[in-house]
């Protein structure tokens, strides 16, 4: 397998300990939480979404662990402006805000919260099952844009994260890029359900959710692949990912870094998995490999 | 990994729809809920319970194949509603549960004795402390005494030392147990960890932790306390003392939303 000459990486604005980032919504509702994610190996955090106003999020169940993936409809659950106070032991930490609102004012409003306290941005336009939020703006190439902008312009990187539930992905992503994104994020989860066949009704307390995990990571590989020849900005792959070869997998498909979210359920240690497997110091310099696999 | 009555392993995580077959009132506010299907645990273990266009909420296993549990909210509520026959779904058990030891002095405040009766049941209890409001919602007070040596303390005085349970504490030889596991109201549990402390025993004490869940599964970090991080449905939800100590417990948790509240 490719080895990687392990080092700090430079991608959308942010500088990160290494490659992998932890995914938004994934062990980041506390601030002594991510600190943890940092110290067990993650080269970067994103928070879990804040917005305009506290939620409590969807009742539950909220998450069921699949056999190849995880299928949760949380429903943006956040403290909103409070969460400020969370980031105090992550000063000058390469932490990822992760933002969502309903209008580009109540982004930029979020925003404004966290400008010189966080690295960079992330823009949730992806999540499918919150009303009004996530990916019911970010089908629309048009509030896309507007969204990024809004944020864009406070001088601290925006990156964008997409949905994949949509027919073409590279329209959503080339909006990101017009409104001044510094990176796209691909994939948020795949919209989804099951049915509890015992109870007779759906298992998510919000019927439909997101499936992440392994069942996704071909989905996520193809639309890294499709974005890598529609926007010059970085990508950053999220989707499924678990091990080294996927990481590597994703670079050759376009990516300049990843998230990891599902494998962490398994094992908190993933990170230091990955690295293990991943870096080495005869190893190559990953820009050797990025979009390799459009040759 | 979860198993059904046949024993098979279950391949997924979905919730395993039980019914219930039969309903205990306890106290005048608790209820124990036996299931048809049971789930092989440790003592300290829990479960998510789906109550059915509700809500999911934890709660621990008092047998392989009930819960136990206090009228103290919408889930709970709806709970209460449902009758023999009707069904409810199970996630897990999930979570670390109390060590394997053999003297255990058990510390039970209100409903907190429901994770602590497996162990009572397993004989690994040498005495346990019960405490509540009053004597009708002391909780299993005639199976305990079938199987342990039960001290009671009631706020009001109604039967045994009125006090807490934590004075209880005052008149035994804490040295002749190997371990002591505590359930009950977060503020009673702050003051037997203050007392440990002083003693030098917080890291043979310990806790089982509520905190307000998503998952239960260890990755949506609604349940992380501070200021370690841990996760109290995957790394708990029992702690040692030790590691409380200087900690969020007792003072302050996150509700639903993230929000911190005091306690």
């Amino acid at each position: 397998m490719v080895t990687i000459r392990p080092g700090r990486v430079s991608v959308g604005g942010v500088t990160l300990d290494n490659h992998l980032l932890l995914a938004a919504g994934i062990l980041g509702t506390t601030g002594a939480s991510l600190v943890r994610m940092l110290t067990l190996g993650a080269g970067g955090v994103v928070t879990k979404s804040i917005g305009p106003v506290p939620k409590d999020g969807h009742a539950g169940p909220c998450v069921v662990l699949l056999e190849d993936g995880i299928l949760n409809a949380m429903g943006l659950p956040n403290p909103s402006k409070d969460f400020v106070d969370e980031l105090a032991p992550l000063a000058n930490r390469p932490v990822i805000a992760s933002i969502f609102g309903g209008t580009p004012e109540e982004f930029a409003t979020v925003a404004g919260w966290f400008a010189g306290k966080v690295a960079g941005f992330e823009l949730n336009l992806s999540c499918p099952h919150a009303e009004g939020y996530g990916a019911a703006i970010g089908t629309d190439p048009v509030l896309v844009e507007a969204c990024t902008r809004a944020v864009s312009g406070s001088g601290v990187p925006a990156w964008v994260k997409l949905t994949p539930n949509v027919t073409d992905i590279t329209a959503i992503g080339k909006a990101a890029e017009r409104g001044g994104a510094s990176a796209i994020v691909a994939i948020n989860t795949v919209k989804a359900m099951r049915i509890s066949t015992g109870l007779r009704r759906p298992v998510l307390g919000n019927r439909f959710g997101g499936l992440s995990g392994p069942a996704v990571f071909p989905v996520a590989v193809r639309c890294v692949y499709e974005l890598y020849d529609a926007v010059r900005i970085p990508i950053i792959a999220c989707g499924g990912i678990a091990s080294a070869d996927n990481v590597v997998e994703m670079m050759m498909a376009g990516a300049r870094a990843v998230e990891i979210g599902s494998a962490v359920q398994a094992d908190a240690m993933v990170f230091e998995k990955i690295k293990k497997d991943l870096y080495a110091k005869d190893g190559i310099d990953a820009d050797g490999i990025v979009g390799c696999a459009h040759a | 990994m979860q198993t059904g009555s046949w024993g098979a392993p279950m391949p997924e995580g979905l919730p395993v729809p039980v019914t219930i077959v039969r309903i205990k009132q306890e106290t005048p506010s608790v209820r124990t809920f036996f299931f048809d299907i049971s789930f092989p645990f440790s003592p300290g273990q829990f479960v998510m319970v789906w109550v059915p266009g509700t809500d999911e909420i934890p709660m621990a296993l008092s047998s392989e194949n009930s819960i136990t549990v206090q009228n103290v909210g919408d889930a709970t509520a709806a709970l209460f509603g449902i009758s023999p026959g009707g069904k409810i779904g199970i996630r897990g058990p999930f979570g670390n549960g109390f060590s394997k030891a053999e003297k255990f002095l058990a510390i039970a405040g209100g409903v907190g004795a429901a994770p602590l009766l497996p162990l009572a049941r397993a004989d690994c209890v040498m005495t346990l402390l019960l405490g509540a409001r009053t004597e009708s919602e002391l909780l299993f007070v005639d199976m305990l005494d079938e199987w342990t040596d039960v001290m009671i303390a009631t706020d009001d005085g109604s039967l045994g030392l009125k006090g807490f349970v934590t004075q209880l504490m005052d008149d035994l030889n804490l040295g002749a147990y190997d371990r002591i596991a505590v359930c009950g109201p977060e503020g009673m549990m702050r003051a037997v960890l203050a007392s440990v402390g002083e003693k030098g025993i917080a890291h043979k004490t310990e806790f089982s932790l509520h905190r307000y869940m998503k998952c239960g599964i260890g990755v949506c970090g609604s349940c992380c306390i501070d200021p370690s991080g841990l996760r109290v449905c995957r790394d708990g939800p029992v702690f040692t003392g030790d590691r409380l100590l200087k900690s969020e417990f007792g003072h302050y948790l996150r509700d639903a939303s993230g929000r911190k509240k005091t306690i």
